[in-house]
């Protein structure tokens, strides 16, 4: 029992020393919520290291406006309660940006701390792609597209380029996601020469999609719109092929990931055209720069969250210095010039370029298209 | 017998004011930290929890895995009448009360429909088509959509659209994403008032003549037939005001968030209140209380140690186990604490 009480004591005493902060004043605290451990932790990890690579880089070129950046990772565990722990708990090592949340349930409990009317934090959200999870306050934005401008956006770009005249979607009802991103594709396809002959939906858990498909092979789909993610993408695939069926197939972000599936004929995925913020394989600098470094640090290559961060975190380093904001000022100031300071700026990253924000915190940059041939993404018009 | 039982009570109300004082005092002098502060309202939920559940599992001794499903209940509904007051009724603990009642009041009409069938069943089954219960009524809650506009309301379990909202309507439950904006009413305060009316309602149960009569059922239960007890009358008791309380606690745990998803309210929710339970001592009050603080705040605190705390947590629940229910464990703590550590008088 002594020794039990020992090692107690030691627990203690380290979670104390663990804790203990830095002299506030000299350095920039920007924190991070996300799933680290448990679902979703691929992506929670993905925004940590990415943003890590960026502070790094901040740091050895001299810091925001001469001072250094602290960057804190906090585990929500994909629980929206449990984010708000770790937000306190982030404030207590005062923090004074944030660069969060991870994942949009925990971003929507998360941003009402955050609003101007509670603490007054700002907060930079990486992916948090859910329509209103920046929505309660002025001093929210986010890097990614939300989902609502992801299926307008595909509309357009289907539109635009005459991809098809005749096209039929399959989505998931059961997740936000699925659903917000096909809502708005229907809205805009409207506005667009091309006419949505067919829209099934399917359930999670589903195995078995040849009801959808033939009815949109009976539908006369030359496109087929899949707004869902990768692993059940890898199903209809298969199962298209099996009935014949070879329209072309467009996809969103959640297609990214497809040529990961294990056991999964890549040669399916020919042709497969998906909207994304980021692909891994362009050959521009800082991509090529930012993957190599990613792939040396965390041996796997980088996905789009880390993307997000990397260039959350770059962009946070330009709102802060046209703001002229410092590290002895408080959260509450820090928010009240940097959210003035976030429509002003424009950036250049990994995601898109010329970002741009507006005053409801949504970007705005144009999405790339890129398009699977020979098993590698290769960028579109 | 009676004077040491209402000792024992009243230590227990004295922990619950005690805590409520000390951490009163911590917030005034401004020693408490923004995290801790932020886990009062969850402490007081899941002590409300445990000890309901308390009831089902060691008072009338039926082993119940849903209890979330009741939680989640409580919650939707609640929180469905917050936002639809919330422009009329400004003033939030009168809110937020008549948000709680109408959560134990949904809640535990739901505990009798689930109970009827279910409470007919024993043991093992039981635990299996409660644990079904609890999921179903997630998985409902899932693809429920609800918006109001100047025509009323508007119902849907297929998306937004097919509710066709006039430009005024705004939403109020929408799927998977659940209720979000809901306001923020929970106080510390209002959740120790709501531990003590749990307590208040438990333990008085428990020492009357209608709590007897549901624990002869748990340890007798042909004894305690033949001797004219009405079995399904007794079992659904305990079985809706375990609902009832754990809707209220939903209710409060949906005015801590703004963002309020079913799928918070799975299985694993269940567990662990069945954990807080367990470990706390079976039928025993007072420990649940202790367990729910404890297992509920010891991962927050030992985030310091970041991936180790899961590991930690774990062993915490195997030494808690033994030092709660290993033979030697218990005698040591009758020689040495048995002072302190009296075995529960309800057990």
């Amino acid at each position: 029992m002594k020794k039990f009480a020992k090692i107690a004591a030691l627990a203690g005493v380290s979670v104390m020393m663990l804790s203990s902060t830095a002299l506030a004043g000299d350095t920039f605290k920007i924190g991070t919520i996300g799933p680290l451990t448990g679902a979703g932790a691929a992506y929670g990890n993905a925004v940590m290291n990415g943003a890590q690579i960026a502070v790094d880089e901040i740091n050895e070129a001299g810091g925001i406006n001469g001072a250094q950046v602290e960057f804190k990772a906090e585990d929500d565990q994909l629980d929206e309660e449990k984010a708000v722990t770790a937000y306190n708990s982030l404030k207590d090592w005062d923090m004074q940006i944030l660069l969060g949340t991870v994942t949009s349930g925990s971003c929507l409990a998360v941003s009402t701390e955050a609003a101007p009317d509670a603490d007054n934090i700002f907060m930079l959200t990486p992916s948090g792609s859910q329509k209103d999870c920046i929505a309660a306050g002025d001093n929210e934005f986010r890097v990614c597209f939300s989902d609502p401008d992801q299926g307008s956006a595909s509309a357009i770009y289907i539109g635009e380029h005459g991809l098809a005249e005749k096209v039929g979607v399959i989505y998931n009802s059961s997740i936000d996601y699925s659903k917000g991103i096909y809502a708005t594709f229907r809205q805009e396809a409207e506005e667009q020469p091309f006419e949505i002959v067919a829209a099934e939906a399917f359930t999670n858990g589903s195995v078995d999609f040849s009801a959808q498909l033939q009815s949109l092979k009976d539908a006369g789909a030359e496109l087929v719109y899949l707004p869902f993610y990768y692993d059940e993408i890898a199903v209809v695939l298969k199962q298209a092929k099996d009935m014949d069926f070879a329209p072309i197939w467009f996809g969103v972000d959640g297609m990214d990931g497809l040529l990961t599936v294990e056991g999964f004929d890549q040669s399916l995925a020919e042709g497969c055209i998906l909207l994304t913020p980021f692909s891994a394989d362009a050959e521009d600098e800082l991509t090529v720069n930012f993957v190599t470094k990613y792939q040396e640090l965390y041996g796997e290559v980088p996905n789009q969250f880390a993307a997000d961060a990397y260039d959350g975190m770059y962009i946070l380093k330009a709102a802060i210095e046209k703001a002229g904001a410092t590290p002895d000022m408080s959260a509450s100031e820090i928010s009240d010039i940097v959210k003035v300071a976030m429509t002003e700026i424009s950036v250049d990253g990994l995601t898109g370029t010329g970002m741009t924000w507006n005053a409801d915190g949504e970007p705005s940059k144009s999405p790339k298209t890129v398009q699977i041939q020979n098993g590698v993404y290769v960028g579109m018009e | 017998m009676k004077k040491q039982k209402l000792r024992s009570n009243l230590i227990t109300y004295g922990i619950v004011l005690a805590a409520y004082v000390i951490v009163q005092a911590l917030i005034a002098a401004d020693s408490l930290s923004s995290m801790m502060k932020g886990l009062l309202v969850p402490l007081c939920v899941y002590v409300v929890l445990a000890v309901s559940l308390n009831l089902v599992v060691g008072i009338s001794g039926e082993l119940s895995l849903g209890h979330a499903g009741f939680m989640c209940v409580g919650a939707f509904s609640g929180a469905f009448f917050s936002k639809c007051i919330q422009d009329v009724l400004t003033f939030s603990p009168l809110r937020l009360l008549i948000a709680m009642l109408i959560g134990a009041a949904v809640a535990a009409v739901f505990g009798i429909l689930i109970g009827i069938p279910v409470l007919r069943l024993k043991g093992d089954y039981l635990a299996i088509v409660t644990l079904a219960f609890g999921e179903i009524i997630k998985n409902v809650m899932n693809i429920f959509y609800v918006g109001i506009d100047g025509a009323g309301f508007h119902f849907s379990t297929q998306d937004e659209f097919a509710l066709n909202l006039a430009a005024d309507g705004r939403m109020i439950i929408s799927g998977p994403t659940g209720i979000t904006q809901t306001p923020k009413d929970a106080t510390f305060t209002a959740g120790i008032i709501l531990v003590l009316i749990t307590l208040f309602i438990v333990l008085n149960l428990i020492d009357s003549r209608d709590g007897r009569a549901i624990m002869s059922i748990r340890d007798n239960r042909i004894a305690a037939e033949s001797i004219g007890i009405n079995i399904t009358k007794y079992k659904l008791m305990a079985f809706t005001i375990s609902a009832a309380l754990a809707g209220a606690a939903g209710a409060l745990y949906a005015h801590n968030l703004s963002s309020l998803t079913a799928k918070k309210f799975d299985y694993n929710t269940s567990i662990l209140a069945l954990v807080f339970v367990v470990l706390g001592g079976i039928g025993n009050i007072r420990g649940s209380i202790i367990a729910a603080v404890l297992l509920t705040a010891l991962p927050e605190l030992l985030r310091g140690l970041s991936s180790y705390r899961m590991l930690i947590y774990s062993i915490v629940l195997i030494v808690m186990m033994l030092f709660n229910w290993a033979p030697k464990a218990l005698e040591w703590r009758e020689r040495n604490l048995g002072r302190f550590f009296k075995t529960s008088p309800n057990k």
